[in-house]
């Protein structure tokens, strides 16, 4: 049901800060950054470690490889052989696992705090001395290929989404996908995998966050003992990516595939995200995607177009600020039965049209501030997503007082901020307009 | 006002070498609610699950999927207030209401401040005591109940699932999808809805749990406001169902390149004396992600599929042992292949030592960290309480873990494990796989 996917949507995005008092960082000589979250209200621990290199780092050719080398680092080292690292943590009690962004590879294992020093022995290990052969390759690109087939192949959405992103960016590696382009997935091989390996997983593009029942002062110790005695890689290769151009064209697309089964249309723009030190076009778009879309029911497309009017079943506006470089803000629409894509877009462009020409709600402004508010309260329950948010953003390249600044800065943002930065981000000479449907027939 | 305590138990939940301290409070509400308790006060909020026993498999004859659009629009206007109206003051008090229902159960998780509490809670109360479903609330999550209708005829993994459960369960509720069809959701009236909204909000139904920064004396007062006004009785609950499936393959025609595979055959019980020995030897065979036997086999081994699993799943009224995977269309043989000598070898040989040993440490390792905040430990405890369990639970649960001996475990193996009852239902253009007679 929709209905749920919207729920899920706005907790998933409601702004979250940390309190500052609970959170200590440093860095080790070896310019590895550490974080440390303090929770003791149950003996757990969230152990993680995120490189600063994701998919949007490969070499052009070989996509999918950061993701491929992060399947690869659970068959083991020569001390932790055969798997057994996953094996060790589950024998703990523990659960491990990994994921692969534009932007950063980490790695996790939650498990009982008293069992932290085993987790970074291992971690440590496998940042150093990865154990790879012929052997795994073959078995595992066969893996990654059906993670593929599951998440993207066998999933219109995913297609329509990727053919989307393609287009968003004229230049820039965010347009390829993270899981990798399925004919470049079944060139890779050993050295591939070895050269990201070599290149970027090294303790000096590495974060260490730690969140749960810890001292920092403890884990500072350990984080010295088995991190601290890793080299230092010198010719760590500078984070440079192809930057985006001026985009000057409005892009269309239509996906077509039976298997939609209900048609709708993305808007995509191309949009600033969190920036260290500057924060305020994002905490203003963070705003404009609750305004626009956020909330079935108080959100402006949804009451024009779901409530004023049967034009859509389902809307939605979504930013993500959290990316090393240009972002996207994303609106949505799913027309009603009998509702072409042409005038679901038109109706959708008369809400934006709308809401730039008249003031912004008070009452909505002050819901979402409290709502802010309560959201760091509500993160707080939950350390590990805390740590989440810690370590993707530290890899985008904010710093802790960036992160902890964030809810002060949404706090303070203005009606006049937000339509601002409306006027200057939703402009489609920069955006992409995608029609997904099952049908060339249902494109008009 | 005066609370009745009725039990207080307060429970340390101690799994050596952890020191988690989970103290739950046994209370009864002046209203006569049971209420399990857990008082977190440093961090400003409560988190409160209800859990109505029934669900949708409680829709009456030909009204399928009115459980599940009540459900939809319990959060859609009450009291004097619109949908809009409701959700705008559920959004200025930053409170979260999830609505969900499945086969057994219709689920209420909330979060909300405690400086706004009583607001908040007055607000739920509205919500389950006087919705409103206004005509043109009901039109909207119609529309919306359609569209994830078709959403799931085209999903491989839900078509599976239908074709599974309606061979296997024919016409008792769990045999059909609880959304109902376009046309049975098209013909429900509001009195159906009303109807449906009587059958499952039902009191003497309800466990409830309450975890936060909230007292005995206020989280009675909590829950009778909610559930004081709702109907003491409701209607018989179904009866209980035989697995109507025999082993074979189903093989479901749909055009995309990878098929997904659900399998299974009949389960066992939650309150079996033997169910603790089948949990550990579903997490050795597939419960247990990377770890399981299934996951080795299929993917670590020959990179048949991205992940294989599998369940038990005991529900109310049905047991069943399931599991699923997907493989692209030219592997899906042989992985079917690889999963039937799975459950042939374990059956006819048992598990090793050494694999019970390590899921034991596995899951008594595991278990205490699941109490890691205030949403988690409130639905745990109310799990529990549906399940029928006591409080001690938390405490001896590992010790009914490390009971378990590799006897119990390969002689549950060797009953449970049904090869040759397997039945698969594969979604796709699978190579070289056709239905059996």
């Amino acid at each position: 049901m929709f209905r749920r996917l919207i729920t899920a949507a706005l907790i998933g995005s409601a702004p979250v800060g940390a309190a500052a008092d609970a959170v200590t960082a440093y860095t080790l000589d070896n310019g590895m950054d550490v974080v440390v979250i303090e929770d003791h209200r149950a003996p757990v621990v969230v152990h993680m470690v995120w490189y600063k290199s994701g998919s949007a780092d490969e070499p052009v050719g070989s996509s999918g490889v950061a993701h491929f080398l992060e399947h690869l680092m659970f068959k083991g080292t020569e001390k932790f052989p055969e798997g057994s690292l996953s094996e060790i943590v589950a024998a703990n009690g523990g659960s491990d696992n990994a994921f692969t962004s534009y932007d950063y590879t980490a790695y996790y294992q939650r498990v009982a705090a008293d069992r932290l020093p085993l987790m970074m022995e291992m971690e440590a290990d496998r940042m150093n001395n990865i154990w790879l052969t012929d052997d795994f390759i073959a078995t595992e690109r066969e893996v990654i290929l059906e993670e593929r087939a599951q998440r993207t192949d066998n999933n219109p959405g995913s297609l329509a989404r990727e053919q989307m992103m393609a287009s968003q960016y004229l230049n820039h590696r965010y347009g390829v996908p993270v899981i990798g382009w399925r004919h470049e997935m079944e060139q890779l091989d050993l050295a591939d995998a070895l050269n990201f390996y070599t290149n970027y997983y090294a303790p000096n593009n590495a974060i260490l966050v730690v969140a749960g029942d810890v001292q920092p002062a403890e884990v500072k110790a350990l984080a010295e003992q088995y991190y601290g005695v890793l080299p230092r890689e010198d010719a760590l290769p500078p984070r440079f990516r192809p930057e985006e151009p001026q985009q000057t064209a409005e892009r269309r697309l239509t996906y077509v595939d039976p298997r939609v089964s209900q048609p709708y249309l993305v808007r995509s723009y191309l949009a600033p995200e969190r920036d260290p030190g500057d924060q305020s076009d994002a905490a203003a778009l963070t705003y404009l995607a609750e305004l626009l879309g956020g909330s079935s029911f108080t959100s402006v497309l949804s009451v024009k177009l779901q409530f004023e009017s049967q034009i859509a079943v389902f809307t939605s506006a979504g930013y993500s600020g959290g990316s090393l470089d240009d972002t996207t803000f994303a609106l949505s629409v799913a027309p009603a039965e009998g509702v072409t894509l042409s005038e679901a877009e038109a109706a959708m462009d008369a809400a934006l049209q709308e809401f730039m020409a008249r003031p912004i709600d008070a009452d909505r402004m002050e819901a979402l501030r409290t709502q802010i508010k309560a959201g760091q309260i509500y993160g707080k329950d939950d350390v590990e997503g805390l740590a989440n948010q810690y370590g993707a953003l530290l890899a985008q390249s904010l710093t802790v007082q960036d992160i902890q600044d964030w809810p002060e800065i949404l706090a303070s943002v203005t009606p006049e901020q937000i339509k601002e930065v409306a006027a200057r981000v939703l402009n489609r000479d920069q955006s992409v307009t995608e029609w997904v449907v099952a049908d060339r027939e249902d494109a008009k | 006002m005066n609370m009745l305590r009725s039990a207080i138990a307060l429970l340390l939940l101690v799994a050596t070498p952890l020191r988690a301290e989970v103290q739950i409070q046994t209370i009864t509400s002046p209203g006569g609610t049971d209420i399990w308790l857990v008082e977190e006060h440093s961090l400003p909020f409560t988190a409160l699950e209800i859990h109505f026993e029934g669900g949708t498999a409680l829709d009456r004859a030909d009204k399928r999927g009115a459980i599940n659009l009540m459900t939809g629009l319990i959060e859609e206007g009450a009291g004097d207030m619109t949908a809009q109206e409701f959700q705008a003051a559920r959004e200025a008090l930053a409170a979260s209401y999830e609505f969900d229902s499945y086969d057994d159960g219709l689920t209420i998780s909330a979060r909300f401040l405690t400086e706004n509490r009583d607001a908040a809670v007055d607000l739920l109360r509205q919500a389950l005591n006087e919705p409103r479903f206004d005509q043109d609330a009901i039109d909207r999550v119609k529309g919306q109940v359609y569209a994830g209708i078709q959403s799931q005829e085209k999903n491989p993994n839900r078509i599976a699932g239908n074709s599974f459960y309606g061979a296997a369960f024919g016409d008792h509720p769990y045999g059909s999808n609880d959304s109902g069809t376009i046309d049975s959701v098209r013909a429900l009236t509001r009195e159906d809805i009303v109807q449906a909204w009587q059958d499952t909000l039902v009191s003497s139904r309800a466990h409830v749990s309450v975890v936060g920064d909230i007292n005995a004396e206020q989280a009675g007062a909590v829950v009778d406001a909610l559930l004081g006004g709702l109907p003491k009785a409701g209607p018989d609950l179904p009866p209980h169902v035989d697995f109507g499936l025999t082993g074979g393959m189903t093989v479901v025609d749909y055009d995309t390149p990878q098929s997904v595979a659900l399998f299974g055959h009949s389960g066992i019980e939650r309150d079996d004396p033997d169910f603790f020995a089948a949990y550990i030897l579903n997490t050795i065979l597939g419960g247990n992600g990377p770890q399981s036997i299934l996951m080795e086999e299929v993917r670590e081994k020959r990179g048949l599929t991205y992940g294989a699993y599998s369940y038990l799943v005991p529900k109310d009224h049905a047991e069943m042992f399931l599991g699923s995977f997907a493989s692209s269309n030219d592997k899906m043989a042989e992985a079917v292949q690889v999963v039937k000598d799975i459950w042939a070898d374990v059956s006819a040989n048992g598990v090793t030592q050494e694999q019970l040993d390590a899921a034991k440490t596995y899951l008594t390792g595991e278990y205490p960290l699941r109490f890691d905040g205030n949403g988690p430990i409130a639905s745990i405890m109310v799990g529990m309480q549906v399940q029928g369990l006591p409080p001690e639970y938390v405490v001896n649960r590992n010790d009914y873990i490390n009971a378990v001996t590799l006897d119990d475990v390969n002689r549950v193996a060797a009953y449970l494990l049904k090869p040759d009852q397997l039945h698969f239902t594969v979604v796709g253009r699978p190579v070289g796989l056709e239905t059996t007679q």
